[in-house]
């Protein structure tokens, strides 16, 4: 992931409320990660189209501070983890 | 008695019932009739119960789930809890109308099994001509757009092919594709001579699976799962006993793990007698090995305890006759000979592959 990349949930994934737990969460195959809000509302963001740096934007307007480190590490985090991907990168490998 | 943890997944195996006959199935020896299965009403009702206390995750497997004539409509009633529900497949059944109404009923993945990448060994292994049906129901899924995994089962007769496998799963579209290794449990344990893959196979797998999960990187997802006889430390079987997972059989009975019902003086409790609260939180059976206190030595003052729990209780049972012994996959228990023998004995032959395929008892009918 970079600032330039447009993430996206993997199509296996599922944003949810566990009303039992009283916390968002993202559910997936064999899988369940519990997310603050913050997570939630990066995740939220993540409609491929966006890139990391517009969401980085938005969530500064709201909070007004400078939210860049946490958003491109929170996301490389669940890149990493199969649960988010770069729809740029898509466009890319099939316009070759 | 310990404080239980939320359950986070319930397996509900919704019959035995099944067109394969795969000689490593994890279903028990002895299966159940079609007429003792459990009711609509009584998954519903037990969906429900799972949910109030935590699961998020429902897997619907069997035997072949699609054989059940409700299948949509538990699928329907686990989507409205919010359940994640992933129907486990041999692919079998799935006609068009079904798929059609699965993915409507809000059916959020299925996973088809696959036996082998080429047909003849595939068929051999499943017992049954099925690998075009198979392609079908791939196909079908993708068209429709339903979130997609390939399973296959690696052993002896296929583990060299797995670069070929994990090339299948990709030109079927797969989403994910999970490749593990046979756990020997029910079946597999009996045919553990026939599929226990050698060393120098396992050790040649790695390097082809790792480079393959580089390559198909925000693709596909490529999951492996080592044979646990090859490992050094156990496996944390279900994450511990009676800790996160549920598994109810067809004619109802709730277990903390597949093998369960094979551990003897383990009193067996039945979802149509009791609440799943009362199984999960109070049953002697979820209550058995929570805990440490169970415990023998090494496992007991092992600082690993907290990550494995000591390992398997079935298999230390399968292979021990104890279940509180400690799983003998651990190179720190004595118990490890049992599987070194059991290595040296399944892999020093040669000779043709002989399986005894599952199969219902006489009159059960498929």
């Amino acid at each position: 992931m970079t600032p330039e990349s447009r993430p996206r949930l993997w199509r296996l994934a599922r944003l949810d409320f566990d009303r039992v737990r009283q916390r968002r969460v993202l559910l997936y195959p064999e899988g369940a990660m519990f997310l603050n809000d913050t997570g939630a509302e990066i995740l939220g963001l993540c409609d491929g189209r966006r890139t990391i740096n517009e969401i980085t934007a938005v969530l500064g307007e709201k909070y007004s501070t400078d939210v860049s480190g946490d958003v491109l590490e929170y996301l490389s985090l669940l890149s990493r983890r199969d649960l988010v991907s770069d729809a740029a990168g898509d466009a890319l490998e099939t316009s070759r | 008695m310990t404080t239980s943890n939320q359950p986070t997944t319930l397996l509900a195996e919704l019959t035995y019932r099944c067109p394969l006959h795969c000689p490593y199935c994890s279903n028990p020896l002895e299966m159940t009739r079609a007429e003792a299965e459990v009711s609509t009403e009584d998954w519903k009702r037990v969906f429900s119960q799972a949910r109030e206390l935590g699961v998020l995750q429902l897997g619907l497997s069997g035997g072949e789930p699609m054989v059940r004539k409700d299948l949509e409509e538990l699928v329907a009633h686990a989507r409205q809890l919010g359940l994640y529900t992933t129907l486990v497949t041999s692919g079998l059944g799935l006609t068009r109308a079904r798929a059609e109404r699965l993915k409507e009923a809000g059916l959020d993945h299925i996973q088809i099994s696959f036996q082998d990448v080429e047909t003849e060994s595939a068929e051999r292994i499943a017992g049954i001509r099925s690998v075009k049906q198979k392609r079908e129901a791939a196909a079908l899924v993708r068209e429709l757009g339903l979130a997609f995994s390939v399973n296959v089962v690696l052993h002896r007769a296929n583990l060299d092919r797995v670069g070929e496998i994990i090339e299948m799963a990709a030109s079927l579209g797969a989403d994910r594709v999970e490749l593990a290794n046979t756990q020997y449990y029910g079946w597999a344990l009996k045919n553990r001579d026939a599929l226990m893959p050698t060393r120098a196979q396992i050790e040649a797998s790695r390097p082809v699976v790792e480079q393959a999960i580089a390559r198909y990187r925000g693709k596909m997802q490529i999951i492996y799962v080592l044979p646990d006889y090859y490992e050094t430390y156990p496996k944390a079987c279900y994450g511990g006993w009676g800790n996160v997972y549920i598994l109810v059989t067809p004619d109802g009975k709730a277990l903390p793990c597949h093998g369960a019902t094979e551990i003897k003086d383990l009193k067996l409790v039945n979802i149509r007698d009791h609440s799943l609260e009362w199984i999960w939180q109070e049953s002697p059976i979820f209550n058995a090995f929570r805990g440490d206190e169970w415990m023998k030595e090494p496992c007991r003052t092992c600082p690993r305890k907290t990550q494995d729990f000591s390992g398997c209780r079935c298999q230390a049972f399968a292979l021990t006759g104890d279940a509180t012994n400690p799983d003998p996959v651990c190179m720190l228990t004595p118990l490890r000979a049992i599987i070194d023998d059991a290595l040296q004995q399944s892999t020093g032959e040669s000779g043709p592959i002989e399986y005894q395929y599952r199969v219902i008892g006489e009159g059960a009918g498929v």
